[in-house]
């Protein structure tokens, strides 16, 4: 327990507010501890999801990323096109273009960055400002409401009737749930993914020891592009249609989230179950004052004190409180 | 003259000033109605408010900070104001009312600058996250006030605020010296290191370097927040309505007329002259772009392209000056 | 250890960059488990020959190298790493949220190619290098959390994952104290024991001195000489670095007729110092020293109001003065530099006006609350005049101006506060030990204007050379006070490091 509590501090307070939550939530509202709401939780927050561990591995390499929910946008738009082109496609060459398309996205920003020293949040407000440019630009702002069929119907994974509806978990959980296990083992279990946190913590040393660092750029902001450009194919996929600026403005709520979640600004440090934990606790808050019928006009409010308020107290340090004696042996 | 130049205003102006000088006789020549008075007014008709809130964004990043809540609280400067004039009859309220709310829009930015600050400060959270928290709190509660409508039809008075104002002065940030402080705890490796230090912010070490850190930063963000409220009126005043979002792609030009102007992205550095120019330059792109033809996004596409060409441009104008001074 | 063949033997080694001659036929030894020690200036060519040993640079042809008995025409970064040499930077290069058992075996980390991590063997790696040390620290602990000194063990272990049977140190002890400093010592002891060659590159006279057992002097780009430690003094090493005879010719005038101007008076703060009592008089040069962790900072830190003592009078200009807070203490016109700020207390891009007036905006700005161009201006002036700093114009960027005329700059920055007393802490730690006789001159200038100093320093030589009188702390103690003019150095040193 302690040791938990040592190595993922921030994680570990996040839980303990999100139990909190989750505990009076169920009390106050009959409706949230159902099926339906969970499930229908998890639908809606899969795609906010697969974007967080990409953008969880540019932060943990010391990076930022403006650009990923506009690149998304062009990721949907450019692969709806060219399967549309080929004929309609499936489900395999959609998610191989896609992700072919972000990594591209991706490794624009890393070579800006590399090739140039130009630091991330510059490039990135570049590439972000380019993109949606140039899409809107191009599509002139018009909308594909005619998808493959295959990418349009919704495949359901899992159902079960209740009293109160349908319980459904769909493809896009199942695609979040893959994204999440290859995040964590690329930076857990592999030593590329250690390599990344050494990079972020200390650019420098890393250096030093013979790290390559275009190649931590490189998979820094491709693996980012590539989440990108499968999240927004899974947007397709749920709302059936392509909106070149429906995703715009997403980044900035996916970047709270995460870095809610424990991953740092500047490199380093960040986990996979911060950023499951961040995303929760942002998508409950947002599901509990719906369903206590407070006016959704508030959500963003209140989930912006909630932000706040977790900085405020992240020097709080629970390892700390737990065991008391521990500075004294020091 | 060049180098009397370079020292009044910063080594960025020569270069940005050439730039638009091309830049306006490529449009003079190839856009008809380039540079016709109308064309002119109009590009100089946003500066105002845009200039400010670049203003607004350009403190926090030379003290190593960032703000991205100035559009939001320059809007809830706005609402404020708006909800004093409808206080007292909308389109009939008189100068009390206005220079009240004035006031209140005031207390309003400053307030939402300060608790940034302090926050930033005393706990040691970084700035793109303190402001980024602050900015959909504000937008939430702009939101939850006006429930995503707009109020407007204000009175006379409001109305013809915007020109009372007179061009704006491009030093008037520049001789504060709480810039001038926070910038040097920016700059000093030391400060930026304990500042960075995770929860090890030693209030008392920063009276190392003779400045009073956590108070300048305090004083720095609620400087800023003063500033887009002023914006916040002035975009009142000009259209006459206030909407929560309104003009928020504005956010975005401000932070590269800031990096375009050679600001420093980790602070320590940067000049108010040079970024005006560069926020002169990237409005002439766009108004000349218009004019042939391109519309809006065509020219956030060449803002962004341009911010990137004049980064790899200063990289490489680095590397060649190493060179020749590794020749000697 | 004489049979046993050299762990690196250098000879004939030169290297020219552009047509500037950085090295020219040195020869570097170090035998099988030694101490060693590397001196010279900066740009002296200690790091070209560093690089060259770890394969960085290549040399000159006409280079013999030697690594542990094997002779090579050529050395990469690859070789020198297999054949066992490593060196530890002076910011040690580690990675601080990573756990202290990453950081002792990131060597199995690395490599382009993906593989799993083995955290059990990682483990195992981990214990091994920190056994071989003989020192126990808890491996899941994230780095950061750790003293500075224990990070320098992690460091020092990470060369041993990577078995170095020569570790190059650079500047080990800069920010450790003296008990820290002791315990890195009986590491390298071990080291030493287990035939693991140890360089040491410092600036740290003294302990270059106590530590080695030979030194190597490097001067230009040349070899001066390799000297046992044995017999070896400061002030004789001093020379052979910088190549000039420095008079050692003690500066202390009596000062005792002038009015004092701070009076400290059994000063106490509970596990700092003790019971400390002395006088600064105007125009005086007050030498403290003393051994690292003597308590020489803490105290500084009291009399600039960073700490609150827990018992004792401070008396500045005949009033009783209690400090809330360092600005009350600027306010009473005390000015504290702290170690390496006169190496670093500067905004490079920016003039050297707008730097000299920083620490006294408040002062400059006009009755509009803006800041008064006429008035920076004038305090600018009479800054560059009083402290003869030779510049273009106040409005060229700091980054102009040469290193003694930068250090210029940061006085007149503390100066324009207008101090009675100025605190100066190890103002010439990273300093050259050339440019350190310029600081010196403007200290003596400063106390001959009436200012009373506060020399805090731990090269003995130092204040024995430039202070009026000089008093010895230890153990959070005064326990000796010295007239320059009746001691000898020698006697000074020997009851310090005694």
């Amino acid at each position: 327990m302690r040791d938990f509590l040592r190595a993922y501090p921030t994680e570990a307070k996040l839980l303990v507010v999100l139990a909190l939550l989750c505990a009076f939530l169920s009390l106050a509202s009959p409706q949230f501890l159902t099926l339906v709401n969970l499930t229908s939780l998890l639908n809606n927050n899969a795609v906010n999801l697969i974007w967080a561990v990409g953008l969880l591995v540019v932060l943990i390499a010391g990076g930022i990323d403006i650009s990923f929910a506009v690149g998304a946008s062009v990721v949907q738009y450019l692969a709806v096109m060219a399967l549309m082109g080929m004929g309609g496609g499936g489900w395999a060459v959609g998610i191989a273009l896609a992700m072919a398309l972000g990594i591209g996205l991706g490794l624009i920003n890393a070579a800006l960055i590399h090739g140039f020293r130009i630091i991330s949040i510059v490039v990135t407000i570049s590439t972000f400002n380019a993109f949606f440019g140039l899409l809107m630009f191009f599509t002139s702002g018009k909308s594909i409401y005619s998808l493959p069929d295959w990418l349009s119907r919704p495949i359901y994974l899992w159902e079960l009737q209740t009293a109160i509806g349908w319980a459904d978990i769909r493809l896009p959980v199942a695609v979040m749930a893959v994204c999440l296990f290859a995040t964590w083992f690329l930076i857990r279990r592999t030593t590329t993914g250690r390599q990344l946190y050494a990079f972020g913590d200390n650019p420098e040393g890393a250096r030093r020891a013979g790290i390559n660092i275009w190649l931590m750029q490189a998979i820094a902001f491709g693996w980012c592009g590539m989440m990108a450009g499968i999240a927004g194919l899974m947007q397709a996929h749920i709302t059936k249609e392509v909106v070149p600026n429906a995703l715009i403005g997403r980044e900035l709520d996916v970047l709270a989230a995460v870095v809610l979640g424990g991953a740092r600004l500047g490199g380093g440090r960040g986990s996979v179950l911060g950023c499951v934990l961040g995303v929760a606790l942002v998508a409950v808050a947002q599901n509990g004052l719906n369903l206590l019928g407070v006016s959704p006009y508030a959500f963003k409010m209140v989930v912006g004190i909630i932000i706040l308020a977790a900085i405020s107290t992240s020097n709080i340090d629970l390892a700390a409180m737990l065991a008391p004696k521990r500075r004294d042996r020091e | 003259m060049m180098e009397r130049i370079k020292q009044a205003f910063g080594p960025e102006v020569p270069g940005l000033l050439g730039f638009l000088a091309l830049v306006v006789v490529v449009f003079g020549l190839t856009a008809p109605n380039f540079l016709t008075g109308a064309n002119l007014g109009s590009i100089a008709f946003q500066l105002p408010e845009l200039g400010i809130l670049t203003l607004a964004m350009l403190i926090p990043i030379i003290s190593g900070g960032f703000n991205l809540a100035i559009i939001y609280t320059a809007n809830m400067a706005g609402l404020t104001l708006a909800f004093v004039l409808m206080q007292f009859g909308g389109i009939d309220a008189g100068v009390g009312p206005f220079l009240l709310g004035t006031v209140l829009a005031l207390a309003v930015g400053a307030l939402s600058g300060a608790a940034m600050g302090a926050v930033i400060a005393y706990i040691g959270a970084h700035p793109i996250l303190v402001s980024l928290a602050m900015m959909i709190f504000l937008r939430g509660l702009g939101e939850f006030l006006t429930k995503g409508g707009d109020i407007s039809g204000f009175s006379a008075i409001s109305g013809s605020a915007g020109a009372w104002v007179v061009p704006w002065h491009s030093r008037a940030a520049d001789p504060v010296w709480p810039l001038r402080a926070g910038l040097a705890c920016a700059a000093d490796p030391h400060a930026a290191w304990l500042c960075r230090a995770d929860g090890g912010v030693e209030p008392e070490s920063h009276g190392l370097f003779g400045c009073a850190y956590q108070a300048d930063l305090v004083l720095i963000y609620t400087l800023s927040g003063v500033m887009c409220a002023i914006a916040g009126i002035l975009m009142l005043s000009r259209f006459n309505s206030v909407r929560v979002g309104h003009g928020e792609a504005l956010l975005l030009v401000t932070v590269l007329a800031c990096f375009l102007g050679g600001v420093d992205p980790f602070g320590g550095f940067g000049r108010v002259v040079p970024v005006v120019i560069a926020l002169v330059v990237l409005q002439v792109l766009s108004s000349g772009l218009n004019l042939l033809g391109a519309n809006q996004h065509l020219s956030t596409a060449v803002w962004g392209l341009f911010l990137v060409g004049v980064m790899i441009l200063r990289w490489g104008a680095g590397r060649w000056k190493e060179r020749k001074r590794g020749r000697v | 250890m004489t049979d046993s063949p050299s762990a690196i033997r250098f000879s004939n080694v030169s290297k020219v960059f552009g047509g500037v001659r950085a090295l020219q036929d040195v020869s570097f030894e170090v035998g099988q488990g030694e101490v060693h020690c590397l001196a010279g200036e900066n740009g002296c060519g200690k790091s070209t020959l560093i690089k060259i040993i770890t394969g960085v640079y290549q040399p000159e042809p006409g280079a013999e190298m030697e690594l542990f008995g094997e002779r090579l025409s050529a050395i990469t970064p690859n070789v020198a790493r297999q054949m066992g040499i490593a060196v530890i930077w002076q910011d040690l290069a580690l990675f601080p949220e990573m756990t202290v058992a990453e950081n002792i075996a990131f060597e199995t980390m690395l490599g382009n190619r993906p593989r799993f991590v083995d955290y059990r063997a990682l483990r195992a790696r981990a214990e091994a290098a920190l056994a071989r040390l003989e020192v126990t620290l808890d491996l899941d602990a994230r780095l950061g959390t750790l003293p500075i000194a224990q990070r320098q063990v992690v460091a020092i272990a990470r060369a041993l994952v990577s078995d170095a049977r020569l570790i190059f140190m650079d500047e080990p002890t800069a920010s450790l104290t003296q008990a820290e400093t002791d315990a890195l010592l009986a590491v390298v002891q071990t080291l030493s024991a287990r035939g693991v060659a140890v360089v040491f590159v410092s600036h740290r006279l003294a302990e270059v001195l106590e530590i080695a057992s030979r030194v190597t002097v490097v001067r230009d780009g040349r070899l001066v000489g390799v000297y046992p430690t044995e017999g070896m003094t400061q002030g004789r090493l001093t020379e052979l670095m910088t190549g000039k005879t420095f008079d050692h010719q003690v500066m202390a005038r009596d000062t005792s007729a002038d009015p004092v101007v701070l009076e400290v008076s059994g000063l106490s703060r509970r596990g700092e110092f003790r019971d400390v009592s002395f006088a600064l008089r105007r125009g005086e040069v007050l030498g403290l020293t003393g051994l690292i962790g003597a308590g020489r900072t803490e105290l500084a830190h009291v009399l600039f109001g960073m700490a609150a003592p827990d018992a004792g009078r401070v008396v500045l200009e005949g009033r009783e003065v209690h400090f809330a807070s360092n600005r009350d203490a600027v306010a009473a016109g005390v000015a504290y530099v702290s170690e390496d700020r006169l190496a670093l207390g500067l905004i490079q891009p920016q003039s050297i006006s707008d730097n000299a007036v920083l620490s006294v905006l408040r002062r400059i700005t006009g009755a509009s609350g803006l800041m008064s161009p006429k008035r920076q201006e004038d305090l600018v002036a009479h800054w560059v005049r009083e402290l003869a700093v030779k510049i273009g114009k106040p409005g060229d960027a700091v980054s102009t101006l040469s290193g003694g005329n930068q250090q210029r700059v940061v006085l007149a920055k503390w100066l324009a506060t207008e101090p009675r007393v100025l605190i100066l802490d190890c103002p010439t730690v990273g300093v050259d030990v050339g440019a350190r006789a310029g600081i010196f001159r403007i200290v003596r200038e400063l106390a001959a204007k009436g200012l009373a100093i506060l020399l805090i320093s731990d090269e003995v030589s130092e204040v024995h050379v430039n202070a009026d009188r000089v008093l010895h702390m230890a153990g959070g103690r005064i326990v000796g006070e010295y007239d320059p003019r009746d001691t000898t150095l020698d006697a000074l040193e020997a009851a310090v490091y005694a």
